[in-house]
């Protein structure tokens, strides 16, 4: 597998469109290479998932980003800036939701949102009013009916909702979202996609996340970037990604009340074949392209197996 | 910049209205103010040596001023090192100011939490002892001292917050600092000190704080029973200076240090760690 040809294909975009710029980021712990020369921009607007097994280097890559780790080499930057040099203002158009936070824990919910809206007033914009005005942001993020609650109170989903208000309350150009929905059920799971639909959508922010969850990444992603040992292997939306692993694709059908299920490269020309021999025999047809996650296993254990 | 000095006095306002609300909190204020009115009920008898002044009225204004350092001195470096761990700090740093706010709230919520235990301790002991007096002189007094207290300790506490991980290393500071309370002359007089001890009291804060506070409430003949004979107002105000300036020299650096090194993992790495020594 080629790699190079798509390491380039992010980096192509106008320098003035890159809301994020990255190229051959380096970081090194000791004589361990975490980062082994990442690049990749991102433009405005765009959702960006960061996929890879533990210790891909994913949060590194991330905390980088957002200008809480020092790198080994490399240029970065964020908004035109370097993150590790950045001042307030450039930390007031980005927004962070990290795992795990358990700080605040006798304020109320409500109070608090405030409280941290203060910090982004004078930082607004003619184009961007800030901060989200806290009943509103309550009802985006679905806490309205938990508002007076102390933060220490709350379940682990409505924690979670509360860390993505807190990441959001300044209206940030640009969310970093770290593995967001664990512990979601699928039901705030669903609420959380369509909330960062509506802040891409309606808000064009643009947004970089990490997840295990392979779906979630094909739902809410424009472009998919697959890190493995310090590197990206794989760069491209999810259709892109199952296309660059020559897949087969699964077909599954009855005939007499009996269930088949086949492999193939082709499956158009399968199907064709399947009807011309069994014609109105052929029942529940069903054609399904490799899913991310075969892409994404392929494409880790592909690297592993090789280029070392 | 004011704005961050609004915001960051609007939440020291809110988590010192916290501390009226939670039964931990309201026990920290209790707790010492009855063991102290306790020790001063059963002092008020028994007389400073060589005079015929109550001892707990002398002990009292003493004890205030070993709380202003204690308050200075641990309560920040506590919460420093508790907010670190929960990740308080780290929010702080991905708010724009935030980290002028935070530490401006921890200001605001530490000076009030002091004077709320101060007055807690005060009042009550006041209609225990008699002579106490706090004449225009004594005010004055106050009126430099206190917020001298706070500028000699904070910094300092939060240089301490800053290099201790984890709370339970806290512990390392308090047994060094009650020993400190133990020779400055709080509990039992500093002249009765060896001259060694007497030295190493007078380098920190503590015997001066307290001495300060005895000059403002105590009439001055009680001087004589000082060492020195006297007050000592300038050298109070020299030694809390230099520490003062060596606090707000310092903490800015290690403050500023140990806030680059905090990002999410960092957080998580604490509290991994923190989750398997306690289950060992």
């Amino acid at each position: 597998m080629t790699l190079t040809g798509t390491l380039e294909s992010g980096t192509d975009l106008p320098p003035d469109e890159r809301v994020i710029d990255v190229r051959d980021l380096r970081m090194r712990y000791g004589t361990k290479d975490v980062l082994a020369g990442v690049s990749f921009a991102a433009r405005r607007g765009e959702v960006i998932a960061l996929l890879g097994p533990n210790g891909a280097g994913k949060t590194t890559t991330i905390e980088i980003l957002e200008g809480f780790r020092m790198r080994s080499s490399g240029e970065v930057s964020v908004f035109g800036v370097d993150p590790a040099a950045a001042g307030e203002p450039w930390r007031a158009r980005v927004g962070v939701v990290l795992q795990s936070w358990r700080d605040h824990g006798k304020w109320r919910v409500r109070e608090l949102l405030h409280h941290l809206g203060t910090y982004y007033a004078r930082y607004a914009t003619p184009a961007i009013a800030r901060p989200w005005p806290v009943d509103d942001l309550l009802d985006v993020v679905g806490l309205t009916a938990a508002a007076d609650s102390r933060v220490a109170r709350l379940s682990g989903g409505q924690r979670r909702r509360l860390d993505v208000a807190i990441g959001i309350v300044g209206r940030p150009e640009l969310l970093f979202l770290d593995e967001p929905t664990v512990g979601f059920d699928p039901a705030a799971r669903r609420e959380f996609h369509d909330l960062v639909h509506r802040l891409t959508d309606v808000d064009t922010t643009t947004v970089l996340l990490t997840t295990h969850d392979l779906d979630e990444a094909e739902k809410l992603a424009d472009r998919i970037l697959i890190l493995n040992e310090g590197r990206i292997i794989a760069n491209g939306s999810a259709d892109e990604l199952s296309r660059q692993v020559a897949g087969e694709s699964e077909i599954r059908w009855t005939r007499d009340g009996q269930r088949f299920v086949h492999s193939a490269v082709e499956a158009t020309s399968f199907v064709r074949e399947l009807f011309r021999q069994y014609g109105d025999d052929i029942a529940d047809l069903e054609v399904r392209r490799t899913s991310l996650e075969d892409t994404y296993m392929r494409m880790v254990r592909d690297f592993e197996g090789s280029d070392r | 910049m004011t704005l961050s000095v609004r915001a960051g006095v609007a939440r020291g306002g809110i988590e010192l209205r916290q501390t009226f609300a939670n039964a931990t909190d309201l026990w920290g204020y209790l707790f010492p103010a009855v063991l102290l009115v306790g020790t001063i009920f059963f002092m008020r008898d028994a007389h400073v040596p060589g005079t015929n002044f109550s001892l707990g009225a002398s002990t009292l204004p003493s004890a205030i001023g070993m709380s202003l350092a204690f308050g200075g001195l641990v309560s920040i470096a506590q919460l420093l090192v508790v907010e670190r761990e929960d990740g308080t700090l780290l929010r702080a740093k991905a708010t724009p100011d935030g980290m002028s706010g935070y530490l401006i709230g921890k200001i605001v919520l530490v000076g009030g939490m002091s004077l709320v235990s101060v007055a807690l301790q005060l009042v009550p002991s006041l209609f225990l002892v008699d002579g106490l007096h706090l004449d225009l002189t004594g005010w004055f007094t106050l009126l430099w001292l206190v917020p001298l207290a706070f500028v000699a300790t904070m910094p300092l506490g939060a240089v301490l917050g800053s290099l201790f991980e984890s709370p339970r290393s806290m512990g390392l500071v308090m047994v060094p600092l009650i020993g400190l309370i133990a020779i400055s002359g709080i509990f039992y007089p500093i002249t009765a000190m060896p001259g060694w001890l007497q030295g190493i009291a007078q380098v920190f804060p503590v015997y001066w704080l307290g001495l300060g506070m005895r000059s403002a409430f105590l009439p001055d003949a009680l001087a004589a029973v000082e060492l020195t004979g006297s007050w000592r107002h300038l050298e109070t105000v020299g030694v809390l200076a230099v520490w003062a300036v060596l606090g707000l020299v310092l903490a800015p650096v290690i403050l500023r240090r140990m806030a680059r090194r905090e990002s999410g993992s960092a957080v998580a790495a604490r509290r991994e760690r923190v989750l398997t020594t306690t289950i060992r």
